[in-house]
């Protein structure tokens, strides 16, 4: 088991992370260390891809709620795209669908951006 | 239902592991089969393995646990019982929690809120020599 994470430049001083994987407590530091690092750099707005993510936990979900405080304190956005529906349960049952941007396609994602 | 478990006695599948987070997913593999055996929908799978992957990492992130974290799984003809038990010691479980930051609390409490949402039972013992003891249920909707 592992997560495979890519980071891509996008147009609109944007970035986007691709995930491919599983998100436990295992691999969840890989990832936060890759939102860190863009936001260390100063992005503060991502687009999040979890097309390609099979399993996401408490731990995953803490990385992105994590990442995602970090850019709202320099007025920067996080979207994700996700269309596995027991990933959209999760968030849904968790109620962060409320504090997140999710979308069907990056290119959605991206648009909405603020 | 599965005639053949209809009839049959409870079954157990025991699995022990280092209480490290490399193992979390064999522990959820292994609660998945069993759940795929009882003939649970895929999404009730799903709420399987991530009910047993939030328990085990709730004792890997909690302090003074154990080396291992047990799994009980037992298949009955109308559910699937799950135990997650660790060998650690929580005398010093409260002083222990002071030292948890906001972040890993509020994390710590999703976690236990998505197990008591994808499960139809949970209930938890701590037990200061023995250490953690929870029991969770999945009823199969066509018992």
């Amino acid at each position: 088991m592992d997560i495979k994470v890519n980071v891509r430049e996008a147009p609109g001083d944007c970035y986007v992370v691709d995930l491919s994987g599983e998100i436990d407590v295992y691999t969840s530091p890989k990832v936060k260390d890759a939102i860190g690092n863009l936001i260390d750099r100063g992005v503060y707005h991502l687009v999040i891809n979890l097309e390609k993510v099979r399993y996401i936990d408490s731990t995953g979900l803490g990385v992105l709620i994590g990442g995602l405080k970090r850019v709202r304190e320099h007025g920067g956005s996080v979207n994700l795209v996700c269309t596995n529906p027991q990933i959209k349960k999760i968030f849904d049952i968790t109620g962060l669908v409320k504090i997140f941007g999710i979308f069907d396609s990056e290119d959605a994602a991206m648009k909405a951006l603020v | 239902m599965n005639q053949a478990l209809e009839n049959a006695a409870p079954e157990l599948v025991e699995l022990r592991i280092p209480a490290r987070p490399e193992w979390v997913a064999l522990a959820r593999l292994a609660a998945a089969t069993v759940a795929n055996r009882l003939r649970f929908s895929i999404e009730e799978i799903e709420d399987v393995k991530l009910a047993v992957a939030e328990a085990c990492t709730a004792v890997i992130q909690h302090e003074g646990h154990g080396e291992f974290i047990a799994l009980d799984c037992e298949a009955r003809s109308d559910a699937l019982r799950i135990r997650v038990r660790d060998s650690g010691r929580h005398q010093a479980a409260h002083s222990s929690d002071r030292h948890m930051n906001f972040e890993e609390a509020r994390i710590a409490g999703l976690g236990i809120f998505l197990i008591r949402t994808l499960m139809d039972e949970v209930s938890y013992d701590v037990h200061p020599q023995h250490g953690t003891d929870l029991l969770m249920v999945k009823r199969l909707a066509s018992a």
